[in-house]
């Protein structure tokens, strides 16, 4: 591979790939250059291949066929972002979003706007996309796109991330030939502190400064690692990057190979994404038939190879010497730093590690400057962040925003705000390490700093809205099961403090607990803070203390009343029938799985406190609303 | 060399050090329960944790090295509620039997539970009893009482056993070996390495001493002890006394005290052992048999050999190990000539080592001897029969095995049965010249080679302790490659002195003091004193030829004093 | 070679060996091979774990302690049809104890076991949030409800004759 070939097949690719990026005309116009009249891409990101996606696209093969339609092109991309409303499908030049697409609507879809002369098919199409009048919104202009920003995922969604050379003609490997053919290492890292780019995982480490320790070791062997164990429950930007633009990862990782000096990369990465796994596998395969991985990238005698390596479900392996330790092949255990991993890595060799979205900022920043980058963001963090929206929130799926974003756009404006007209209440950011904003910081712009400040962390970008419905105890133990069954049980304060805590969470959900243990609570937070060996222990508290800190009104109100305010713990609920109301029908008494009800036709019937095991069956089953639960 | 303040107080250390390691140069022993110079550092139970300037939590200072300028402090309020918080939690999870358990006074947690004044019931219990692992005849496994501090597999690892290890993660951790398989199913040698690095009562070896008690309270049985060379060295420690001090003199009258009717001296076969051994290498070289043979006293490195190198099972010497020798010298020749029923005498060895209660249980041992029991044991029996141990007066073993050689003596540390076998060796090949030196193959390095000529003739020669290093040794025998004739090997780093049935010590005084160096010394500053310097000078040894064996590799003494060895399944 | 007496086929060993060979000299090959070992026989028993052990030079209870570290790695093979018996409050009140004890003697398996032909494994779980149905269990991912030994034993019988049906 040469430049001139790379630059040849971006021009190759070129109009085509650019229909999906312009507006309607311009696309349009574009059109006529390309082999296709129209595109049609489908999304096969982990989100809509389980709603379906798959089955759409061969129906909308089939019908294409039946129809003699051979100029529209049919694209499998990676991760729109709008999950909720898989499968997707959006057809170019005219850009038209239809959502959760049947395979029985396609064609329907096919024979009224794939054939020539077609109009979109405005029932199916995305609500938000469609004007009263009928005719369509451009997707970036609905309030879902309209804020974001989007960087990391420029490419999600956009091209066939099966096909390097759709890649390159977005741009892929351009970054890469930039840096080996005009800058030089020390360039490299110059650029990436002066655009301020801050590790994506979870802390926050300048990304520069990592490299350039690293850089200044001087050792034959090193090693260039990349998180993608994105171990978050309701955490998948990796993943989506990973599916949608693998090449962004691998020329990002080629360019860190560079600067330190290292010819091997891995790629940490969880077995429970088969689809991620299979790209990026198909991903690196052709980057190598390419030439670009392997020995001699792009004639500058520069070498770089990537392996892959598979997680097998440990969270605690997302914590960075865990990971190496069990790239070693080890139980992945957290080793004591110093020393760091950029001067004693990866088998003991200097190693740098950084996650996916930090690495799919790298080719940008190189390719449009770091001006352009540090002018995205806030103060101290810079560009864009994205997140994982989920929870009781009306669009479910994945934003990238630019730092300093608050909490009230994403959820109200980006993520149409909370459904059933429920009141907002948290925002849980940071996983099981961070912890829930609550309404009053809705405003607060979100980068780094302030989400420490206010009690979270950005972790790696999980944002899990909570509504009025959610016991702030039971969501807080919720994340210590998670952390208990996590934790390696290498260091003390972790193995047995994390199983302390849902002790003690587990007493108080269930009408034990008692106000001192409020303080044995935070007497351990604060102990598992200061003294375990990695960040897993340090911040496995952060779920409790956050919601001790903004919502200690609740766990209160569990300790005194026996209460659970969000009617959420079973063990405090007390299912009452209302005498009024009741019909003495017997519905509920025989729907009773422990014959906790009595009572006689036609008359009031009554609930036995004793016998109740609060699985609300018989809520469920009254037809007069005369059972409540307090 | 870097400065740096720890408590204020300017410390020099070298590059590469832990703040631990340069505490003590401050005058402070920073406090740990997973910490074990050179085989465990990982930093893990959080004990050892201090303040460092600039560092957002505190740090492990087992594991965090030195710099120019660090500022540490190891006793601010910060640091003293972290300890003992971590020891609050590991107490709420400890089976806290502490009043029987066998480690109660030597205790490091409990030591540490009392230095910060921890109380056991801060936090609830959540202690999930576990069966305690009694499968083995020498090792007892109670994982109700562990604390994780991994120093057990590390030590097992650190030999190359490694059939310990954590299985599962998070709360559900716990040690032992794969699938639940018991110890006794497994490649377990039996070192004891493990033991003694507990510092906890989780393991421990399996005791022999109600079995000792009633044999004593038996009219009908003459019971009989004999102590290992390497008790002597030690024995004293379990009474406070300084480590390396011989109290060879003291142990007769304190058996004799329990009651035993008869004491001897375990150094008679160590002579005898070499008598054999030393015979039977020079046969293997002129007749050019299987060479190189490797020594066979440590029943923890035959163990060893059989699970991993069955291969090299013909390289060892077929002597049986002192203490079988003595069994079986015990129950033929000295019944013979007391008119005694083998039956009737029960015969108790003293030894540093708990593969030496797996070897009385050998099918080839047919019960020469009826209960070996540690040095702990023996201070253990001691202390239980109120025998003040300091304040008795010498006395000397009983005849007619009382006398040894100092050769006999220095088998308890590395390189001492090869030396004391080059010695007899030398002699019998070359009596008229001088005896060579051959103290090069003394001292604590785990491997030690070195070439002699004698008589005209070149041996080349190689000493191991240590399995790992073992390990290397037989690796080379296995492919050919090892140009030696003789190689001595004992199980445990050191050698018997520090066997896995020693008194334990302290890890801050492990981890300070060349704790084995100042064992072996008591040993070689015996050996200097003895008027018999090789074996086959004793007059005991003499006898024992005259009246019974007739001479070295006799068919009498293969019959009694040799031994077979067979292959084990390796997992 | 190796036989593992798992019920384990020719090619199943063949693809063993080969994953050995492949990872051999890899520096921190334990954690695929195991995967891939997983991968061939579907869980990782004593027999497999001590041959991966002596190929790749490494102690058993190292491999041991790594497979049971990762929540992905199974030291029991699961059956074709996983049953899985709800012991929940409500189904427990409801007899769900006599439930599991029919399906072990028809399987002839203790819970959490699986069986010789690897038709079946049991298990028992928490809550599947069905308590109407108490007692109920799940096959697959199919749930069956208001159950009772003789009930147990039709449903059994089903499965069975579609195993067999399957095999043939």
């Amino acid at each position: 591979m040469t430049l001139e070939r790379l630059n040849g097949i971006k021009a190759k690719h070129y109009d085509l790939v650019m229909v999906r990026k312009l507006v309607a005309e311009e696309g349009a116009k574009l059109a006529e250059n390309t082999a296709y009249r129209k595109q049609v891409l489908v999304c096969g990101g982990t989100g809509c291949t389980s709603s379906g996606s798959k089955k759409v696209i061969a129906a909308l093969e089939e019908s294409l066929k039946e129809n003699g339609i051979e100029d529209v092109l049919v694209v499998r991309t990676g991760c729109f972002g709008l999950c909720s409303l898989g499968p997707i499908m959006i057809v170019y030049p005219e850009g038209s979003f239809y959502s959760q697409v049947t395979p029985a609507e396609v064609p329907e879809i096919v024979s009224t706007h794939l054939v020539p002369g077609g109009h979109p098919v405005n029932k199916y199409l995305y609500a938000e996309t469609v004007h009263t009048d009928g005719s369509s919104i451009p997707l970036s202009e609905t309030p879902f796109y309209k804020k974001q920003m989007r960087i990391a995922l420029r490419n999600c969604g956009v091209i066939d991330p099966e096909n390097i050379e759709e890649a390159i003609a977005c741009d892929a490997y351009q970054a890469l030939a930039k840096v080996l053919t005009t800058m030089k290492p020390q360039d490299v890292i110059d650029e990436l502190l002066a655009a301020g780019l801050r590790g994506r995982g979870g802390a926050g480490f300048p990304t520069g400064r990592k490299w350039a320790f690293a850089m200044a070791q001087d050792n034959d062997t090193k090693y260039v690692c990349c998180n993608a164990d994105e171990g978050d429950p309701g955490a998948f930007m990796d993943r989506s990057v990973l599916e949608g633009d693998p090449h962004a990862l691998i020329e990002a990782m080629a360019i860190a190979g560079y600067t330190i000096g290292s010819k091997q990369g891995y790629v940490y990465v969880r077995a429970e994404y088969p689809i991620a796994v299979e790209r990026l596998r198909i991903a690196i395969d052709q980057a190598k038939e390419y030439g670009l991985l392997g020995k001699d990238i792009l004639g500058t005698g520069f070498e770089f190879d990537i392996d892959i390596r598979l997680g097998a479900g440990a969270f605690v392996c997302g914590e960075e010497t865990a990971l190496m330790t069990s790239i070693e092949g080890h139980r992945g255990e957290p080793r004591p730093r110093p020393p760091f991993p950029a001067i004693k890595g990866l088998f003991g060799k200097p190693t740098i590690l950084n996650n996916v979205e930090t690495y799919a900022n790298i080719a940008p920043i190189i390719l449009n400057g770091s001006k352009w980058y540090s002018s995205i963001g806030t103060d101290k963090s810079k560009g864009t962040k994205v997140f994982a929206l989920g929870g009781k929130i009306n669009n479910v799926g994945l934003v990238e925003v630019p730092m300093g974003t608050t909490i009230r756009e994403i959820v109200e404006e980006i993520g149409g705000g909370v459904p059933n007209g429920k009141k907002f209440k948290a925002a849980q950011t940071g996983g099981p390490s961070g912890g829930c904003i609550s309404a009053e910081y809705m405003d607060v712009p979100i980068d780094y700093d302030n989400l420490i400040e206010i009690g979270s962390m950005m972790g790696s970008g999980g944002m899990i809205i909570l509504d009025e419905d959610t016991c702030m105890v039971d969501i807080s133990k919720f994340y210590l099961e998670f952390t208990v069954d996590e934790s390696c049980g290498k260091c003390t304060p972790c193995r047995i403090g994390t199983k302390k805590l849902l002790d003690y969470l587990t007493r108080i959900t269930e009408g034990k607990g008692t106000v001192e243990d409020l303080d044995k609570i935070k007497e351990l937070s604060n102990h598992m803070k200061s003294s375990s060996l990695c960040a897993l222990g340090q911040t496995a508290a952060n779920p409790i203390l956050s919601t001790m800190n903004a919502f200690y009104d609740e766990y209160l109100a569990h300790i005194k009343e026996k209460k659970c305010p969000a009617h959420v713990c079973s063990a405090l609920l007390v299912f009452e029938i209302d005498p009024d109301k009741c019909k003495g029908c017997t519905l509920c008494m025989h729907n009773c799985p422990v014959g906790a009800i009595r009572g006689s036709v036609k008359k009031p019937h009554v609930i036995d406190p004793a016998k109740c095991i609060h699985c609300g069956l018989c809520m469920e089953n009254c037809h007069f609303s005369a059972i409540s639960k307090k | 060399m870097v400065t740096l303040k720890i408590n204020g107080i300017p410390v020099k250390a070298e590059e590469g050090m832990t703040i631990m390691d340069a505490a003590k140069l401050a005058g402070i022993d920073i406090p740990s329960l997973c910490y074990l110079k050179e085989i465990n550092c990982i930093g893990a139970c959080r004990v050892c944790v201090v303040e460092v300037k600039g560092a957002r939590s505190l740090v492990a200072s087992c594991v965090y090295p030195v710099a120019e300028g660090l500022e540490v402090w190891t006793n601010t309020p910060k640091v003293r509620q972290s300890r003992q918080t971590t020891l609050e939690l590991l107490l709420s999870e400890h089976h806290k039997k502490c009043l029987s358990c066998v480690r109660s006074s030597r205790c490091e947690l409990q030591k540490l539970c009392k230095d910060y004044g921890v109380d056991e019931d801060r936090f609830p219990d959540t202690e999930k009893l576990q069966e305690i692992d009694l499968s083995s005849s020498y090792l007892v496994r109670d994982n109700n009482k562990c604390i994780h501090c991994m120093r057990c597999v590390a030590a097992c690892d650190h030999q190359s056993v490694s059939v310990i290890g954590p299985r599962q993660r998070g709360h559900n951790k716990t040690i032992g070996c794969a699938f639940d398989i018991q110890l006794q199913n497994t490649a377990c040698v039996g070192c004891g390495q493990c033991i003694v690095s507990c510092p906890v009562g989780a393991l421990y070896e399996k005791s022999s001493i109600p079995d000792v008690w009633e044999a004593i309270a038996d009219p009908t049985k003459k019971v009989v002890f004999f102590t290992a060379p390497a008790v002597r060295a030690t024995l004293g420690e379990e009474f406070d006394l300084p480590i390396g001090t011989n109290v060879e003199k003291k142990i007769p009258g304190a058996v004799r005290r329990l009651g035993a009717d008869a004491v001897f001296d375990m150094d008679v076969t160590a002579d005898l052992t070499i008598m054999e051994e030393a015979y039977e290498l020079l046969g293997r070289i002129k007749n050019g048999d299987t060479l190189p043979m490797f020594t066979s006293c440590c029943p923890g490195w035959i163990k060893f050999c059989e699970h991993n190198y069955p291969e090299l099972l013909p390289n060892l010497s077929s002597c049986k190990s002192p203490q079988q020798m003595f069994g079986a010298l015990l129950k033929s020749y000295y019944c013979e000539k007391n008119g005694i029923d083998p039956k009737d005498l029960f015969v108790v060895s003293v030894i540093p080592c708990t593969a030496k209660k797996f070897e009385v249980t050998r099918d080839e041992m047919v019960a020469d001897v009826d209960v070996a029991l540690t040095t702990r044991e023996l201070a253990q029996m001691i202390s239980g029969a109120a025998i003040n141990f300091n304040s008795l007066q010498d006395e000397e073993f009983d005849s007619p095995f009382d006398i040894a050689s100092g050769a006999g003596v220095i088998f308890g540390a590395t390189g001492g049965v090869m030396e004391a076998a080059l010695r007899t060796a030398a002699f019998v090949l070359d009596g008229a010249s001088p005896e060579p030196s051959f103290e090069q193959v003394r001292g604590m390095k785990g491997i030690k080679s070195a070439t002699y000529t004698i008589a005209g003739k070149e041996l080349k020669v190689a000493v191991a302790s240590g399995l790992k290093n073992a390990r290397q040794l037989c690796e080379q025998v296995k492919k050919g490659e090892s140009e030696y004739q003789f190689i001595e090997i004992m199980a445990c780093p050191g050698g018997c002195i520090n066997g896995g049935g020693q008194p334990i010590q302290r890890d801050a005084t492990r981890n300070t003091y060349p704790v084995n160096e100042l064992r072996a010394r008591a040993l070689y500053t015996e050996d200097a004193s003895l008027t018999y310097h090789r074996s086959d000078e004793s007059p005991v040894i003499e006898t024992i030829y005259k009246e019974y064996f007739g001479e070295p590799n006799s068919e009498k003494a293969h019959h009694i004093l040799h031994t077979s060895y067979h292959e084990r399944e390796k997992y | 070679m190796y036989t593992f007496n798992i019920g384990e086929t020719p090619e199943q060993l063949a693809q063993f060996k080969e994953v050995i060979e492949k990872y051999k000299e890899v520096p921190g090959c334990l954690m695929p091979v195991l995967q891939e070992t997983q991968g061939i026989f579907g869980y990782l028993p004593l027999e497999v774990q001590k041959a991966i052990a002596e190929e790749l030079g490494i102690s058993l209870s190292e491999v041991y302690g790594v497979a049971t570290f990762y929540s992905q790695f199974r030291l029991k093979p699961t059956g074709k049809y996983r049953i899985s018996v709800c012991l929940g409050t409500a189904c427990y009140v409801k007899g769900a104890d006599k439930v599991l004890k029919r399906i072990e003697e028809r399987l002839g398996i203790q819970n959490g076991e699986c069986t010789e032909d690897r038709l079946f494994s049991l298990d028992s779980c928490r809550c599947v949030g069905a308590c109407g149905l108490a007692p109920v269990m799940m096959i697959n991912d199919e749930v069956y409800g208001k159950l009772d030994p003789d009930k147990v034993d039709k449903i059994l019988d089903e499965y069975m004759k579609g195993g067999e049906e399957n095999d043939a």
